[in-house]
């Protein structure tokens, strides 16, 4: 009986592993299928064309792009400082567990919210309007407490040794943390970058109504303009537009390249982690 | 208690607190000038504790109280807006486990001089190959000065550490425990560096092997409990202890 129990529940977690790879696999060849008669080079290198049902998808990757290396330009200076004050300056675990609960709270609030945020103050109030500015703002305070958290896991992983050698030295804190503390962090800290890319890239209701446009044939000329974003795109595909068989089928292409993109992303962030493994050797 | 040449730290009634616990009792201690002073003792007796109230790297830990003065040629260094930077470039350290930078072992030494302000790359390159030479390090990295500091041997990155400390040309240089994590080879070419350095700073190192203490100091603090029970000519110590427990430590009835 005891031997029964042990088949049959090892048999259950095998199985449930399975069916959870499965819906990966499932998910990817879905797209695949759904969306490959689309895929081709004009699809990634021109504009749409004749009421999206022909054409590429060009303006929609440089505006994800775009939107994304414009969150990180915000966050990761923000982020990367706010960690340093947590883990090298602030002094009291009593102070670092309030903030450390504030920065787990605004990761927590629901992404829509954010997009809400961002119209309310960047766009109106600011006066940026419906903009890369707006949507990189809105982004790169939803990525903020990625950053935040990655950079502390980051610094906490530095040895205690190497900052009690610096400041032996006689080198200031700042001095300790600049010149030795940040760059021994420095690749899991990029690590956590990449990965918060790639969420910044597949969020949608952040740039709802910030960023995002429905059609644009051209490529934006500031960081004031309307951009057209992947995963709004496919948004814009399913739901409004005149012809719902062609556009579906571009919807598809579109979650391919979206899919690949931060995909892609992942992968790089896995290969500068095993890197930076086999380089530590403390 | 008896000053036998010219005193460079003096220790004077000096107490120590991590929150309420009473780590350092009323200890009081001369180091001399250009010797090697030894201070030892059983594990937590307080001795390391010591030696980081030199270059005031207990301030770096929460809920520490220190009373006391700590006089380093006669001024002491324990008073309000002493700069302390400037504390730890005279009063150099070396730690336990070698600590290298994760950095080549050319950055390594020149660390020190580039936060003390020293730009001037030649003279950077002068400094740094000083300090490796006087620590009895350069024929062994001359070659590879460039690569990390991780590939050296556990005894070369000890004595890189000093070379580090050496570069910045300090006063004082304190050991805590330098040789506990090194083989028998590494130690007696630490040993023998040492003994070399006593000539041009004053070296206080902690140990908790009586004879590495016996071999390389001049002066012996033995210290029990927080409390400086007994200190002098280390050839009077290990020959004719005066206090009990000294001779109870040296015959090895416990620590």
């Amino acid at each position: 009986m005891r031997r029964f129990k042990q088949i049959f529940g090892f048999a259950l977690s095998t199985i449930s592993l399975i069916i959870a790879l499965s819906f990966l696999i499932l998910i990817i060849t879905y797209i695949i299928i759904k969306g490959y008669s689309v895929l081709n080079w004009e699809f990634i290198s021109q504009p749409p064309k004749m009421s999206m049902t022909k054409g590429g998808i060009l303006p929609a990757i440089v505006g994800t792009v775009l939107l994304s290396i414009g969150a990180i330009l915000f966050s990761l200076p923000f982020g990367v400082l706010s960690s340093i004050y947590l883990n090298e300056y602030a002094r009291g675990e009593r102070i670092k567990r309030i903030i450390r609960v504030g920065v787990n709270s605004l990761a927590g609030v629901p992404s829509v919210v954010f997009g809400l945020f961002g119209l309310a103050i960047f766009v109106k109030y600011f006066n940026f309007g419906v903009s890369v500015l707006s949507g990189s703002l809105t982004l790169g305070i939803l990525i903020l407490p990625i950053i935040i958290r990655a950079t502390e896991e980051a610094l906490k992983m530095v040895p205690n040794s190497f900052r009690e050698a610096s400041l032996a030295m006689g080198a200031t804190r700042w001095q300790t943390t600049i010149k030795v503390v940040l760059p021994s962090a420095l690749p899991n800290i990029l690590t956590g970058v990449i990965l918060s890319i790639g969420r910044a890239a597949g969020e949608t209701a952040p740039i709802l109504f910030t960023a995002a446009a429905f059609y644009l044939i051209g490529l934006p000329n500031s960081i004031f303009d309307k951009v057209m974003a992947l995963p709004y795109h496919i948004y814009a595909l399913m739901t409004e537009g005149t012809f719902p068989k062609e556009q579906t089928t571009i919807a598809y292409g579109t979650a391919f390249v979206l899919l690949v993109l931060v995909l892609g992303m992942n992968i790089i962030a896995i290969m500068i982690r095993i890197r930076s493994r086999r380089k530590q050797q403390w | 208690m008896v000053v036998y040449e010219k005193s460079k730290i003096v220790i004077d009634h000096l107490n120590l607190w991590f929150d309420d616990a009473h780590i350092l009792k009323d200890v009081n201690m001369e180091i001399t000038s250009n010797t090697v002073t030894a201070i030892m003792g059983p594990s937590g007796c307080g001795k390391s504790t010591l030696l980081r109230c030199l270059n005031r790297m207990n301030d770096l830990i929460d809920g520490c109280r220190i009373d006391g003065k700590v006089l380093i040629d006669n001024e002491n260094i324990y008073t309000e807006n002493y700069d302390i930077y400037n504390l730890r470039k005279r009063v150099g350290m070396v730690f336990q486990k070698p600590n290298p930078f994760p950095m080549s072992t050319y950055d390594n030494v020149a660390y020190g001089l580039k936060i003390h302000g020293i730009k001037n790359k030649k003279i950077i390159k002068e400094r740094v190959e000083k300090a490796l030479i006087d620590a009895n390090l350069w024929d062994e990295v001359k070659d590879k000065l460039r690569k990390s500091a991780f590939e050296l041997s556990g005894g070369q990155q000890q004595r890189l550490c000093i070379a580090r400390a050496l570069a910045i040309e300090p006063e004082v240089i304190l050991l805590d425990e330098p040789a506990s994590a090194l083989d028998p080879i590494s130690t007696a070419k630490l040993e023998e560096l040492i003994d070399e350095l006593q000539s041009n700073y004053t070296v206080v190192i902690v140990t908790h092997n009586l004879q590495q203490a016996a071999r390389v100091s001049k002066f012996t603090a033995f210290m029990m409990l927080g409390e400086m029970v007994e200190f002098g000519l280390t050839d009077d110590i290990f020959t004719a202890p005066k206090d009990k427990r000294t001779e109870n430590y040296l015959r090895g009835r416990f620590g």
